[in-house]
């Protein structure tokens, strides 16, 4: 990679290791770092966190938060004589002693003290030494690797490794190697076929499937299922579900009242433009630009759909403007953190504090979306709009002929926001402190030009040019940001682990070389998606075992270096799909309006002004029980709770990763929500039906659940469990009738009841085991 | 120890301690590890979430009585003669000094001044001005400390309530009860460490939303758990029917060896992380309805709360259970009473508003003290802003309105290290602008954390580069509000 010449690469190494040790304390200033100096020290990988971290709030880009007059993020401002000491220098390269930066960290004068004392910000002795061999050895900055646009790279030797399968293996292999390190085996086929499946479509595999990958002994046998699940319709809606917590989609306004909207046939685009393989660059400059190509047509038009899924108020007594620039606000930030992985917000009050990012940058890049012809506030919640302008309505006619993608129910015709820009070009304001009565100086369209220049000469001076300017090959972002987040999508973390920032504040990248062979490699294929998650996924570092060793622990206890697949818990969305496929309950059509399953009762009624449609929860019945999470209506001020629990996002704003937790509430709801309880009665009442041993219902139970045949020892304790059950239910007739209450679906005849609530309360269990909700 | 409740909050550390110790997992038992031991000692201590008071607090829990909606401080804690005497005349220019309005108002051409057709009288020894719709809370003025001066920068419902709650008005930020819960964990194993409580008053009300009560970008074992007012208390908390408790148990028994055995497999510490969770879940079900369970409180209580406590989902029954979570060692009890949005019909409305909620908060302050704990929990009563001193439309003094105010507004706050019997801050004669110690939201923030032993600038949290604090980039101690 540019950033790091041969030299520095095995210091890079070393300072991988002492990321790993104190990877989780990142928050924190006064760490002890008891690493070995680096022989060579890098401003890249060394010294830039720790000026940035610790000294670029006051001496860093934000001109007018800077103290004293000096930068230290620029090596001509460093180098320069102190404005407020004539005669002194911040630093002198390769004098250490004449550098007042060394003095100011060292001395114990509190009143000299830098960082003060009274900004909690130290730096630990570690980073002193570091700082000083720095300084020593000439003091050498460097450009941000970020903004470096990625350059070719040559792929690892693998030295005869059978382990490895293509060109992603031999660059993970040589950084693990370097780690001392060895990777997992492949992982066993039933465990494998899980991961993929839930990964592709975010659906389990069925026995049958399981059964063929099982007796398909031919060495492509692996390669043939991921083939079918690319071309399997639900991959379109896998891949979507992260898209639609970038673009903050959901089924409500926002804000206090929370009216309904329809943006559900944007949604179903998304899936369609996933399952129909659009290029990265077609897929994101129809949502950035579509209306603005040659001769839109209505698919194009709705993509656009992205930059109006924001929140929008319906308060009476607002003040227009201040939530029309709210408005724009936010496409910019959100453009800013989905494309370029830049904290772009922090610039809307005053310059960036860390990254090049000017407030009159900010406005020039808010001018590209500052050009709709749309209002605050459009009406209030009485009002009812389902869509404010500018929008499009959208006909049976047209959903049979070139919409087709679209699932509508009805005759209605259907409208949907989108973006059109005004005829006459609204002048943008930088506005002082963010306030929207405060309009400074006037700006044109531009990007932040320390990111890459806005050419006026090639590109359009509008979103389209915006687009263009995203997607030439010399940028140095876009395509690292999208193949880092799909990095992210398949194994839990990004090759740079802060997916929404890219800048000086966020983690390096742990495979700087991979990143950029991917990122690179992408581009040169079109931006195709499908191609870079198949490259992925037959990748013997995602195919291997998720086992866990002491070696593991002890020296990777992250998994940074991936040498063991990451097990990790299903998604919000996934742990619903997995509970209806395996239980036989699934609905799989795609699309279409939202759905209100089983939901706690009183929750939208305690919280409500009482105005507009979604008021109350009126939960819906028989099939729209049973979609997938994805369709569950999204209420932004009161999101579906068991979602909530499993970390779904609340689409308030733009977010490219969710965190991931394990709590209790989480053991509540698998184990108390009616929709679980459904799903473990009728997948019990259907196997009390079928002609098999109980040993054969309880395997087959365990692998629609767990998607593996259950060991002896497993095996050993399921019978038992069930025979006590048993038991105690034949004594307790009730119960067995009120366990089997358990949903609105439809009851299949049993022979009997204790048995087959016996079954059910076994299911349960196994529904319950952690395996059965996580990718192992 | 404080730190037991939401293991994942453990997990991390203890995520933390063998990365630190350098220890394998097969070199400690983990059954060690989920002792309050771990807790002991120094390099722990500083790891966040931080579990530990920055100084000896004054307070140790919060209960906040959230008046959504705004309720006029002029009808009750501000008391301003002027405004009967100026009454229909026009706010004067120089007082209003360009104040922008919201849009309900912002055209009209006059701006009637309108004072509180509610009495006011002296109470305590401090003389504290209260209104007669508070005659309970009147009683109390020797032990309440009212703040005049309090001040926002929103003029509307939704980012005014952001704002207070979150330390910022855009939302996604963590809410106040999220970063105690981060700073200082909960007290009670068995029970999280914020818990949220909903009820609706008949006034013109304003919705409520999960984002108040959010974790933002803290882990969302910080998140707020919202008590209903179904017989399920707390979501998804009951046995399902047909399962009772002995059931679950076996069932649990059943899990636990099967996650025992998946983990001799995998060894992933995650696996026994869940198999914690799920034991946590089962104490959580007994540990909540033993607290909702009204039963075994004693008549004078239920008195003093008044009947309406006995019924789920009122004020008076949150303000009842919010003093036996607080009781029980939850740090941040939060509750909402929706209602308060007098547009028009003012008098009326605040009249039931102040019906459904006078006493109880009253009864609250009084049983906490009866107990023992109020000294050590703090009691935090009031809105998002405040209301205009002239009337929004036509002037009817039966029938007047009040707009959104932000320039002043008042609260109260008894216990938890507060200085009681005292007004503080003063605003002018038109109860328009302050005149005397102003308190921003911020500086409102700091001085919280400060009586929870927390320092707002050393309460921190890094997200994407940029470190956060309830205070953000403002905020400072008032010391004349602390005891």
């Amino acid at each position: 990679m540019s950033i790091l010449n041969n030299n520095t690469k095995i210091r890079y190494v070393l300072w991988i290791t002492f990321v790993s040790i104190f990877w989780y304390e990142g928050c924190k200033s006064d760490s002890t770092k008891q690493d070995a100096i680096p022989d060579i020290v890098d401003y890249n990988i060394h010294i830039r966190p720790i000026l940035s971290d610790r000294c670029f709030k006051c001496h860093g880009p934000d001109g007018n938060k800077r103290k004293a007059g000096l930068r230290l993020d620029i090596a001509d401002s460093a180098y320069a004589e102190l404005k407020k000491h004539k005669g002194a220098f911040a630093i002198v390269p390769h004098d250490t002693k004449q550098s007042e930066v060394m003095r100011r960290i060292i001395t114990s004068d509190t009143s000299e003290m830098m960082p003060p004392p009274e900004s909690n910000l130290k730096l630990s002795a570690y980073e002193i030494k570091v700082l000083y061999k720095w300084i020593s050895q000439g003091a050498v900055y460097k450009q941000h690797w970020a903004f470096i646009p990625p350059s070719p790279q040559s792929v690892p030797d693998a030295h005869g490794s059978k382990w490895v399968k293509n060109e992603i293996d031999r660059f993970i292999l040589d950084k693990m190697q370097s780690k001392h390190l060895v990777p997992n085996e492949e992982s066993d086929k039933e465990r494998l076929l899980k991961r993929v499946c839930l990964d592709l479509t975010g659906l389990p595999p069925s026995i049958g499937m399981q059964d063929r990958f099982l007796n398909d002994p031919s060495p492509d046998a692996y390669e043939k299922v991921v083939d079918t699940l690319l071309a399997n319709p639900h991959y379109g809606e896998k891949m979507a579900i992260s898209w639609l917590d970038v673009a903050r989609y959901a089924d409500s306004h926002g804000y206090q009242d929370d009216g309904l909207r329809t943006m559900w046939p944007w949604r179903d685009w998304v899936i369609h433009a996933f399952n129909a393989n659009y290029s990265y660059e077609k897929f994101v400059t129809w949502q950035l630009a579509g209306d603005l190509l040659p001769n839109p047509g209505k698919e194009m038009l709705l993509a656009t759909g992205f930059n109006r899924n924001h929140k929008i108020t319906q308060e009476g007594g607002i003040i227009d403007e201040e939530y029309r620039l709210s408005y724009v606000t936010d496409r910019t930030n959100t453009f800013g953190k989905a494309f370029l992985a830049m904290t772009f917000e922090c610039a809307h009050c005053h310059d960036h504090k860390y990254d090049p990012i000017s407030q009159k940058a900010y406005y020039s890049t808010f001018a590209f979306f500052n050009q709709v012809n749309e209002k605050g506030l459009v009406g209030d919640i009485s009002l009812a709009s389902l869509a404010d302008p500018p929008k499009i309505s959208i006909t049976t006619d047209e959903v049979n002929s070139i919409l087709n993608f679209i699932n509508k129910k009805d005759t209605t015709p259907v409208q949907v926001m989108i973006m059109k820009d005004s005829s006459v070009v609204r002048t943008t304001h930088l506005l002082i402190r963010g306030n929207y009565d405060q309009p400074g100086d006037s700006v044109t369209f531009n990007t932040p030009p320390k990111i890459f220049p806005f050419d006026t000469n090639k590109f359009s001076k509008n979103r389209l040019g915006l687009a263009q300017w995203l997607f030439d090959k010399k940028h140095p972002l876009t395509a690292r940001v999208y193949v880092n987040r799909v990095w992210q999508e398949f194994f839990g973390r990004g090759l740079v682990k802060t997916a929404g920032d890219f800048g000086m504040q966020g983690e390096m990248p742990t495979h700087p070389e991979l990143l950029d062979w991917l990122a690179m490699d992408f581009m040169d294929h079109g931006w195709d998606i499908k191609r870079l998650v198949k490259q992925i996924v037959t990748s013997a570092t995602y195919t291997q075992s998720s086992k866990v060793t002491d070696q593991h622990l002890s020296i990777d206890p992250e998994n940074i270096y991936l040498s063991r697949s990451k097990r990790s818990r299903l998604s919000a969305e996934l742990i619903k799909d997995h509970i209806m496929a395996s239980s036989g309950l699934l609905n799989t059509e795609i699309g279409g309006p939202s759905v209100k399953p089983y939901q706690p009762k009183g929750l939208w009624e305690s919280s409500t002004s009482g105005r507009g449609q979604l008021a109350r929860y009126i939960q819906d019945h028989r099939q729209d029980l049973y979609r997938r999470g994805m369709y569950t209506f999204i209420k932004r001020t009161v999101p579906p709770p068991s979602m909530l629990t499993f970390d779904g996002s609340n689409r308030d704003q733009c977010e490219v990763r969710r965190t991931l937790t394990n709590t209790p509430l989480q053991a509540l709801v698998l184990l108390n929500d009616p929709q679980v309880l459904e799903a473990s009665r009728v997948l019990a009442e259907n196997l009390s039906n079928e002609s098999m041993t109980i040993n054969e219902k309880l395997d087959k139970a365990f692998r629609l659940i767990v998607c593996r045949k259950p060991d002896e020892k497993e095996k050993s304790m399921l019978l038992p469990f069930y025979e006590s059950e048993k038991n105690k239910l034949m004594h307790a007739p009730e119960k067995a009738d009120q366990l089997l209450n358990a949903g609105e679906y439809q009851h299949v005849h049993v022979a009997d009841k204790a048995v087959t609530a016996a079954l059910m309360q076994v299911i349960h269990t196994i529904y319950n085991l952690e395996e059965a909700v996580t990718k192992t | 120890m404080a730190n037991e409740f939401f293991l994942h909050r453990l997990n991390i550390t203890r995520r933390h301690f063998m990365q630190k110790s350098g220890l394998a997992l097969g070199g400690l038992a983990l059954g060690s590890l989920l002792t309050k031991d771990l807790f002991k000692g120094n390099s722990l201590a500083s790891i966040p979430p931080v579990g530990l008071p920055h100084f000896a607090p004054k307070a140790k829990r919060i209960i906040y009585l959230f008046q959504n909606g705004a309720p006029s401080q002029l009808e009750i804690f501000d008391y301003k003669p002027k405004l009967n005497e100026m009454i229909g005349q026009d706010l004067p220019a120089s007082i209003r000094m360009g104040q922008r309005l919201t849009g309900m108002t912002a055209n009209q051409e006059k701006f009637p001044l309108i004072g509180s057709q509610i009495k006011f009288s002296q109470h305590g020894q401090a003389g504290t001005w209260i209104s007669d719709l508070f005659p309970h809370i009147s009683r109390l003025a020797d032990d309440i400390c009212v703040i005049k001066t309090m001040n926002t920068e929103a003029i509307n419902h939704d980012p005014a309530l952001t704002f207070i709650q979150t330390g910022a008005q855009q939302g996604n930020r963590p809410s106040m009860g999220a970063w105690m819960s981060y700073g200082l964990g909960s007290e009670n194993k068995n029970l999280p460490a914020f818990c949220v409580l909903l009820s609706r008053g008949k006034g013109n009300g304003q919705g409520v939303y999960s984002k108040l009560w959010t974790n933002g970008f803290l882990d969302s074992i910080h998140q707020g758990v919202q008590f209903s007012n179904s017989d399920e208390r707390v979501l998804y908390l009951n046995n399902p029917a047909g399962s009772d408790r002995q059931d679950r148990r076996a069932m649990l028994d059943q899990l636990s060896q099967l996650n025992a055995h998946a983990f001799d497999e995998f060894k992933d510490p995650e696996i026994k992380a869940k198999i914690e969770q799920y034991e946590m879940a089962y104490r959580m079900q007994t540990a909540v309805p033993e607290l909702t369970d009204l039963t075994k409180e004693t008549d004078s209580t239920i008195k003093m709360y008044g009947p309406e406590c006995l019924v789920p989902g009122t004020y008076a029954a949150n303000c009842l259970l919010a003093r036996k979570l607080s009781e029980s060692g939850v740090r941040f009890v939060q509750l909402y009473h929706q209602g308060w949005d007098s547009h028009g019909n003012l008098v009326n409305e605040m009249t039931g508003q102040a019906k459904d909620t006078d006493r109880p908060s009253a009864a609250l302050i009084t049983d906490l003290k009866q107990r023992g704990l109020l000294d050590e929990t703090l009691v935090i009563w009031g809105g998002e802003f405040g209301r205009t001193n002239y009337c929004q439309g036509k002037l009817d003094p039966k029938n007047y309105g009040r707009d959104h105010h932000p320039k002043c507004y008042s609260i109260f706050m008894a216990g938890g290290g507060i200085k009681p019997g005292i007004t503080y801050g003063e605003t002018d004669e038109f109860g328009y602008n302050i005149v005397e110690n102003p308190v921003p939201i911020n500086d409102f923030h700091a001085t919280v954390l400060n009586l929870m032993g927390l320092d707002h600038e050393k309460l921190i949290f890094k997200h994407l580069g940029r470190r956060y604090r309830l205070t953000d980039v403002a905020g400072k101690v008032l010391n004349g509000l602390i005891a």
